[in-house]
């Protein structure tokens, strides 16, 4: 009578022929469980995850290209434009000390790994809120989000490299053995950016000042890193408390590699990175110990 | 085979009210409130617990298909967040056997600008298929949703059927061994649920063990084999599919016939709140109304401050999860400018006019934004009943007695002469 038809499912009533084939059988366990006390990262799961990584990664880059019609350019235009009003403020008219390179070099060289980290933390401090879609309805290590908003920034890197390769053609600079390093600097950037955006996204997620906050940190910040003077022209006894920010390191290091500066010194950058570690171990421990909440919070 | 492929031992989840306040404060009110209690010698402020989830323990067999049903509130998607660790248990624990697939709502996982094809991508790897695996199954993902002419183009000029289909393609594919599926059903057109609900039999019959949420009473009893009912964080009746079906609906209070909404999950925004809805017939709470009588619901709530014109408004759905209709109050009264007070709306649905079967309500307070409703007060699903008709022969239905198909069964008025 009614069209609401109660009736139990009959599974007898299915051919019992042919069962579907199906794929040999996962054996995976998942264990779900409170929180852990004391967080630590599951390394083996990230790697479980590197494909969701990579194809986050994409689709960051991916849909920036399209919403922008000039896309890669920006990568060029954006330093470039920096440099040239920094070369005219800075260093025609102020005339800030460059290491004795031209200013424009100096200064570019700088801006490169600069503006990766700068990037890098900016975008990674919004990550999970930006994606808050898919931390409230999709299980994935939330620790991707971040690291693919650090990992983003490296793609503008490359256009403005060749760019600084035309200036270093233009200047007749030339680098030298430091070049092998500079990867491994650029590396430290990305850490301690990760360390940095880690604390940020884990903040955001439950306070919504973050946002607010970070240009402000990030201003500051490039005035402690030497990007538009040279920062071996400040008071010694200043030089180590410059050290406790990798970015000194980073910068002193790559400029040593592309300009062939004074190689840095030793004890100083052992310092940039042990404080690079603290970063990312001390942004690591607050995201992990927040992030069983972050669905109920975000 | 007989062993479980998902097993639970007393999960529990606490929700503390004191830290929702907080969830979206700023830093300034915790730090604030840090210093005070530092400053004052206070103890943590009381929170006040609430238990989302208490002591939930099930096995479900391999190849089960498991309905979650309850009402709003019961637990159910919270259950769901922890077997999907979208949020972890505050005590208990469980283990899934095997490959977890979970569908995603609509949309989830899909950026508007990327195309069908790239998102087919980025949605497999959010729901753990490799590369390999999405490109052996993408001809047939794309087939099933249906969208294969529109593959290349921004998946933001997708109607949201397609998105569903495509997302839904997407999940059914994964071929997990465990899929835990939250109300997708809801969306999409009759004929793709039909597939969807096909899919989802496909998969239990090779041996797919199903987790299945759903407010759709009928899906649950044809599709699942069991069912728990939820209740306040527990479970409350285990047991087949269609005898807890049935005890639900006729418990009329189960089947969602009224509604009530507290000072902390209270619906709306700075000029209005929900307070209560209810479904009434015959001047009582009806979870089960007779098709020939009228059938009012009432919306209760409260205006907060002077503000532009708002009016209730509700939203039927049919059995299908089609909309049936959407009805707004016209009336004089909610012309002019809002004013602060309490209100009460009913709004009468005619007898003779519903279908039977189960229907859904959505209400809401709204105000108009051009050609859309600003809906600043509103809950999905607020309200659900079922209609049936005593079967007397006085309905639209006369002596038939098999189904009658559409969203509406009017009794309408005949004029036939013999010529």
């Amino acid at each position: 009578m009614t069209e609401l038809k109660l009736e139990p499912r009959e599974r007898a009533a299915q051919p019992p022929a042919a069962p579907a084939p199906r794929p040999p059988r996962d054996e995976r366990v998942t264990v779900i469980r409170p929180a852990p006390r004391w967080p630590h990262l599951d390394v083996s799961e990230i790697w479980h995850y590197r494909e969701l990584l990579a194809r986050l990664v994409w689709r960051d880059i991916a849909v920036r290209y399209k919403q922008t019609s000039i896309g890669v350019a920006w990568a060029v235009i954006q330093p470039f434009l920096t440099m040239v009003v920094f070369s005219l403020v800075f260093g025609k008219f102020g005339n800030f000390p460059s290491k004795g390179v031209p200013y424009p070099i100096f200064t570019f060289s700088a801006l490169l790994p600069w503006t990766f980290f700068a990037s890098a933390v900016a975008l990674s401090s919004t990550s999970l809120v930006t994606n808050r879609g898919l931390v409230t309805k999709v299980y994935f290590p939330r620790v991707l989000m971040p690291l693919a908003a650090v990992t983003v920034p490296i793609v503008d890197f490359f256009p403005a490299f060749i760019v600084l390769v035309g200036l270093m053609a233009y200047y007749s600079v030339w680098p030298g053995i430091g070049l092998l390093f500079a990867p491994l600097f650029l590396l430290m950037a990305g850490i301690a950016a990760l360390g940095v955006g880690l604390f940020l996204s884990a903040l955001n997620a439950r306070y919504r000042d973050v946002p607010y906050a970070v240009p402000f940190l990030i201003q500051i910040w490039f005035y402690l890193s030497g990007v538009v003077y040279a920062l071996s022209s400040l008071p010694d006894k200043w030089q180590w408390v410059l050290a406790v920010n990798p970015m000194t390191a980073v910068i002193n290091g790559f400029q040593w590699g592309v300009l062939d500066t004074a190689a840095p010194d030793l004890g100083k950058t052992a310092v940039s990175v042990a404080a690079t570690a603290v970063f990312f171990v001390l942004g690591l421990w607050y995201f992990r110990r927040t992030e069983p909440r972050f669905a109920d919070t975000i | 085979m007989t062993t479980a492929a998902v097993s639970s031992e007393g999960l529990s989840k606490r929700y503390r009210i004191g830290a929702l306040h907080g969830a979206y404060g700023t830093l300034r009110d915790s730090l604030s409130a840090t210093t005070r209690r530092a400053l004052r010698h206070e103890h943590r402020p009381h929170y006040e617990d609430i238990w989302a989830l208490r002591d939930v323990s099930f096995d479900v067999r391999d190849g089960e298909v498991l309905g979650l049903i309850g009402r709003n509130g019961a637990g159910k998607s919270t259950l769901l967040k922890i077997l999907t660790r979208i949020t972890t248990p505050t005590e208990g624990r469980a283990t899934i056997r095997g490959r977890v697939g979970s569908l995603l709502e609509v949309g989830t996982g899909f950026h508007p600008e990327l195309t069908g094809r790239e998102n087919v991508f980025l949605n497999g790897s959010l729901l753990g298929m490799k590369r390999r695996e999405i490109i052996q199954k993408y001809s047939e993902i794309v087939e099933f949703a249906g969208v294969e002419k529109f593959i290349d183009t921004p998946v933001k000029r997708y109607s949201s059927g397609m998105s569903v289909r495509l997302a839904f393609a997407v999940a059914a594919y994964l071929e997990p061994e465990v899929l835990l599926v939250d109300e997708v059903l809801a969306v999409g057109d009759a004929e793709f649920q039909r597939r969807c609900l096909g899919q989802m039999e496909n998969l239990s019959q090779s041996g797919r063990t199903v987790i299945f949420v759903s407010h759709n009473m009928q899906a649950v009893a044809q599709l699942c084999d069991r069912a728990l009912l939820l209740d306040g964080g527990r479970i409350v009746n285990d047991g087949p599919s269609a005898e807890i079906v049935a005890e639900y609906l006729q418990a009329g209070h189960g089947s969602g016939a009224s509604r009530v909404w507290g000072e902390l999950d209270a619906r709306g925004d700075e000029l209005v709140r929900l307070r209560s809805a209810r479904v009434l017939q015959d001047d009582a709470v009806a979870g089960s109304v007779d098709v020939r009588k009228p059938v009012g619901i009432e919306i209760a709530f409260t205006v907060l401050d002077h503000g532009e014109p708002v009016f209730p408004k509700i939203k039927v759905f049919d059995r299908q999860g089609d909309v049936a209709f959407n009805a707004l109050d016209t009336s004089s009264r909610w012309q002019g400018p809002a004013r602060p007070g309490e209100y009460v709306s009913v709004a009468w649905i005619p007898g003779n006019f519903l279908n039977e079967g189960l229907v859904s309500v959505d209400v809401g307070i709204c105000s108009l934004d051009g050609t859309k409703f600003h809906h600043r007060a509103a809950e999905s699903d607020a309200l659900s009943f079922h209609v049936h008709d005593p079967g007397l022969g006085d309905s639209a239905r006369g002596q038939f007695i098999g189904q009658v198909k559409g969203v509406v069964r009017p009794l309408l008025e005949w004029s036939s002469e013999e010529r």
